[in-house]
C-alpha cells in the first residue's frame, strides 16, 4: 500500500491518463448523424466522416459499373449517395437507410457501408452488415 | 379468458411483491417470524411463473385475442420458436425477467431462520420485485385484450427465429444479469445488518459466481449466435447493447476477484463493485429497452425509458446513501507488499473498472451528444480497439503473474515467471518473423503463451486448495484462448466479396468457391433464394448453399450463411443478393482463422466460474474443519 497524498496524486495520474486515453480515440472514431437536409444546409459538417440517415428515393437506385448509386431524402432535401459494392438485398427503396462515408467536393455523399436499417422491431437488423475490419 | 388471467397473475405478483417488501422489513427490524414473508416471496414466484405460463399457453393455443401474441404469434411458427417468442419482444420477456428476479428471490429466502442481513437483502430484492412487477402490470402488460381479434399474427422477428440459440441465450444473459441483484441487495443490507453484516461478502460470493459464470455463458452463446446469424461473419461489433452485456461482466469479474479473501480486505471495493454490477445491469436494460441509443439489438422505442431510467436513478440514489458511510476498515487491511495477491488483485480490479469506464463512456456518449451539440453522434469499433483492447492484454498479462503470487520468497516467484517469460516471447518472436500482425494482436499471443505456460507449470505444483487453483487455471486459460481466437481471427481473416455468374468463382486464400445455380422457393409464405455453390479447399469439394429468405409479415429478409467449421478455421459463405434473372449472386467468402477458440475460451471460463462455485460450496459445508488460515486472528489488538 502506499501513503494516502501518494495514493492520491496515483489516483489523479491515472485518471489524467484515462482521459487521455479516451479523447484521443474518441478523436476520429466518433461519427455523428447528419440528415440530407442538414447536409444541403451546410456541406462542411458532411467533410468528415458521417452517418447520413435517409430515405432511399424509390426510382433513384442505379448501378454504375461496381459502384451503387441512389439519394437519400428527408424533409424535402435530396443527397446522392455512391457507394462502392453492392448493398444487401435487405437494403430497398422507399426504406430508411443509414449509410457511413463523407461528402466530397462535388457534392456527392461517398459511402463506403450500409449501416443499418431503422429497424422498429426487437432484434439485431439484418442490413446490419459493418465493414468485417470493424468487427471483432 | 387467458387475458385475463394473465392480467390477474400480474395484479397478484405486484399485491405480492409489496406485501414482501414490507413483511421482510417486519422480519428485519423487529426479528418476527419469517414465515409469512417468506410466503409473500414465494407467492411473487408462483404469479410470475403464472404470467409465463398463461402467455406461453396463449402462444401455444394462437390465442390472438391477447395483444403479445397477435403481435408476435404466428401459425406458421415452429412450436420451439413459439415457446421462445415469449421472449423475442419486450412485454413478454419482461414476464421471463420477472420469473428470473423472484427465483433468485426466493433462493434467497429458503433459509427458515434467516439472519438479519438475509432479512435487509430480501426488503432491498422485494423492492426491486415490486419495479418491475408495476412496470409489466401498468406500462408493459402483454394481456391486453386486442379487437377485433385477428385469424393470424406476423410471428417473432425473422432473426429471431432462425437459430436455436434463440432458446439459449436470453434465458442465460437475464439469468446472469438477474443473479447480479443479490450481491448488491447483500451489499446494501450490510451497513444495516450490524454483526450479521460483517459476513456479506462470503454470502454474496457464490451468488456472484454463479451469475458471473451463468453471464459468461450467456454473452459466449450471443458471440456465437450472432456469428452464426447475422451473415457478417463478426460476433462482437461493440455495439451498445453488446456492452451492455459486457459492463456487469467486467465489473463482476473484479468483484470475484477482490473478493477472494471473503471481506477480509478491500471492503470499499467490494461494496463498490457489487453494487455497480447490478447498477450497470439497470442501465444495460434501460439502454436496451427505452429505445435511446440506436442499436441493431434494441427493442423498440416505448414509455419505459423514463420509468427505467427512474430505476437506475434510484438505485445509485440507495447504494449510495446506504454504503456511502465510512466504515472502519476490516482488521485485515494493511499494508501489502508489491509482489503480492493483494496487490495483484487491486491492480486487477483498477484494471476491470477502467475497461468498463471506458467501455460505459463510448456507449453513453451517443447519448450526451444529441442534447448538447444538436446531433445524433455513434461510437465507432476504433474506439474500443484503441481502449479496451490494449487495456485486456494487459489484464492477460496480469493472468500470468498469478502462478508467482503464491510463493513468499521473491526469487522462487521470479523463477516461477521464467519459462512462461521465455515462451511468451518466443511466441512473439516466432509469429512476428512469420508474418507481421499489428502490436496488439502480437502482444496477445505472447500474453496467451504467457498464461497458459504458466498455468500448466501452476497446476502441476501441488497447493494447498487445489480446487480453487483448478477452477482460476480453467477461467484464466479460457480467456487466454478466448484472446487467441479474437486476435487470430482478426488478424488473419481473409474476405471477399464479389458479384459472379453462374459458373464463375470467387476465391479467398486457399478456398474458392464456385456458383452452381441459384433457384427460388416458397417455404411457408417465405420466400427463400438459394444459391448452390462449391466450395473447394484443402483437397476437398463439398455444396454449401447460402440463402437469403423474405418474410412478407414482417417485411424483412435475412440471410442464411452457410459456415462449415474446422479446428483451424471456419470458411463462411453468405449470399448477399442475388440478380432479377438468377443468373449471377452477390457472394462473400470469408476464411476465419481460430474463431473455434472463442467459443472453447467462454465454455472454459463458464466451467472454471462453475467449478469455484463448486468448491465453495463444498467447503463451506464443514465449517469447524476450516483450515487454519481462513480464521480471523480474533481477539488480537490491532
Amino acid at each position: 500500500m502506499i501513503r494516502r497524498p501518494g495514493r492520491l496524486a496515483l489516483v489523479a495520474v491515472f485518471v489524467a491518463a484515462g482521459g487521455l486515453l479516451v479523447t484521443s480515440a474518441l478523436n476520429d472514431t466518433l461519427t455523428y448523424y447528419r440528415t440530407p437536409g442538414e447536409v444541403a444546409a451546410d456541406p462542411t459538417v458532411a467533410r468528415d466522416r458521417v452517418r447520413l440517415a435517409g430515405e432511399v428515393v424509390p426510382g433513384s437506385l442505379s448501378r454504375d459499373g461496381e459502384v451503387t448509386v441512389f439519394r437519400l431524402a428527408d424533409g424535402g432535401q435530396e443527397v446522392t449517395v455512391r457507394q462502392r459494392g453492392m448493398p444487401p438485398d435487405t437494403f430497398r427503396e422507399g426504406e430508411e437507410a443509414v449509410v457511413e462515408g463523407r461528402l466530397g467536393t462535388d457534392g456527392v455523399f461517398h459511402a463506403d457501408h450500409v449501416v443499418l436499417r431503422h429497424g422498429n422491431e426487437y432484434g439485431p437488423s439484418a442490413a446490419a452488415r459493418p465493414e468485417p475490419t470493424d468487427a471483432w | 379468458m387467458l387475458g385475463d388471467l394473465g392480467a390477474a397473475s400480474l395484479t397478484a405478483g405486484l399485491v405480492s411483491a409489496v406485501l414482501a417488501v414490507l413483511l421482510w422489513l417486519r422480519v428485519a427490524l423487529l426479528g418476527a417470524a419469517s414465515r409469512p414473508a417468506r410466503l409473500a416471496s414465494a407467492g411473487a414466484l408462483l404469479a410470475a411463473a403464472a404470467a409465463c405460463g398463461l402467455l406461453e399457453a396463449a402462444l401455444l393455443a394462437h390465442d390472438f385475442s391477447v395483444r403479445f401474441v397477435a403481435e408476435n404469434g404466428g401459425r406458421h411458427v415452429p412450436v420451439y420458436y413459439t415457446i421462445t417468442s415469449l421472449w423475442s419482444a419486450m412485454d413478454g420477456s419482461l414476464l421471463l425477467w420477472l420469473l428470473i428476479l423472484c427465483g433468485f428471490g426466493a433462493l434467497l429466502a429458503r433459509r427458515r431462520a434467516p439472519d438479519r442481513l438475509r432479512a435487509y437483502a430480501m426488503v432491498v430484492v422485494s423492492v426491486v420485485t415490486t419495479l418491475f412487477f408495476a412496470l409489466s402490470a401498468f406500462a408493459a402488460d402483454p394481456f391486453q385484450a386486442v379487437h377485433p381479434v385477428p385469424l393470424d399474427g406476423p410471428g417473432p422477428n425473422p432473426l429471431l427465429q432462425q437459430h436455436p440459440a434463440m432458446g439459449v441465450h436470453p434465458p442465460l444473459l437475464y439469468a446472469g444479469y438477474l443473479g447480479m441483484v443479490v450481491p448488491f441487495a447483500l451489499a446494501l443490507a450490510a451497513p444495516l445488518a450490524g454483526r450479521a453484516g460483517r459476513d456479506w461478502v462470503r454470502v454474496a460470493r457464490p451468488w456472484a459466481l454463479a451469475a458471473w459464470a451463468t453471464l459468461t455463458a450467456g454473452v459466449a452463446v450471443g458471440a456465437w449466435w450472432s456469428y452464426a446469424v447475422l451473415g457478417w461473419g463478426g460476433y462482437w461489433a461493440w455495439d451498445p447493447v453488446e456492452n451492455a452485456s459486457l459492463l456487469p461482466w467486467l465489473t463482476a469479474t473484479a468483484f470475484l476477484h477482490t473478493s477472494l479473501d471473503g471481506g477480509r480486505s478491500r471492503e470499499r471495493w467490494n461494496t463498490t463493485l457489487a453494487c455497480g454490477s447490478f447498477l450497470l445491469v439497470l442501465l444495460g436494460t434501460f439502454l436496451t429497452r427505452s429505445g435511446a441509443v440506436a442499436s441493431v439489438h434494441a427493442f423498440t422505442e416505448s414509455p419505459l425509458g423514463p420509468l427505467l431510467l427512474g430505476f437506475v436513478l434510484l438505485a445509485v440514489l440507495a447504494a449510495t446513501v446506504l454504503t456511502g458511510r465510512n466504515r472502519p476498515a476490516a482488521p485485515g487491511a494493511g499494508r501489502a507488499p508489491l509482489l503480492s495477491r493483494r496487490t495483484a488483485v487491486l491492480v486487477n480490479a483498477v484494471l476491470l473498472v477502467t475497461v468498463a469506464a471506458v467501455v460505459l463512456i463510448g456507449t453513453v456518449l451517443p447519448l450526451l451528444t444529441e442534447p448538447l451539440t444538436g446531433a445524433r453522434s455513434s461510437v465507432g469499433p476504433g474506439y474500443y480497439q484503441r481502449t479496451a483492447v490494449p487495456l485486456a492484454v494487459v489484464l492477460l498479462l496480469l493472468a500470468g503473474v498469478t502462478p508467482a503470487l503464491w510463493v513468499r520468497d521473491r526469487a522462487t516467484a521470479l523463477r516461477r515467471l521464467a519459462l512462461p517469460g521465455i515462451v511468451g516471447l518466443a511466441t512473439v518472436a516466432a509469429i512476428g518473423l512469420l508474418s507481421r500482425p499489428g502490436p496488439a494482436v502480437l502482444t496477445a499471443f505472447g500474453a496467451a503463451a504467457f498464461v497458459l505456460t504458466g498455468l500448466l507449470t501452476e497446476v502441476t505444483a501441488r497447493r494447498r486448495r487445489p480446487g480453487r487453483a483448478w477452477a482460476a487455471a480453467l477461467a484464466h486459460a479460457g480467456l487466454a484462448l478466448v484472446a487467441v481466437g479474437v486476435a487470430g481471427s482478426a488478424a488473419y481473416g481473409q474476405a471477399d466479396e464479389r458479384t459472379v455468374r453462374v459458373g464463375e468463382t470467387l476465391r479467398v486464400a486457399d478456398v474458392s468457391v464456385r456458383l452452381v445455380s441459384v433457384h427460388r422457393s416458397l417455404d411457408e409464405g417465405r420466400m427463400v433464394v438459394r444459391a448452390t455453390t462449391e466450395l473447394s479447399g484443402n483437397g476437398t469439394t463439398r455444396t454449401a448453399t447460402p440463402a437469403l429468405r423474405y418474410d412478407p409479415a414482417r417485411d424483412t429478409a435475412v440471410t442464411v450463411p452457410a459456415i462449415s467449421s474446422g479446428p483451424r478455421r471456419d470458411t463462411y459463405l453468405t449470399l448477399i443478393a442475388v440478380a432479377e434473372d438468377g443468373g449471377s449472386a452477390t457472394l462473400r467468402l470469408a476464411v476465419n482463422p481460430l474463431v473455434g477458440l472463442i467459443w472453447l475460451g467462454g465454455a472454459l471460463i463458464t466451467v472454471g466460474g462453475l467449478t469455484a462455485l463448486a468448491v465453495t460450496a463444498r467447503s463451506r459445508r464443514p465449517r469447524r474443519s476450516e483450515p487454519a488460515d481462513r480464521r480471523e486472528p480474533a481477539g488480537v489488538p490491532a
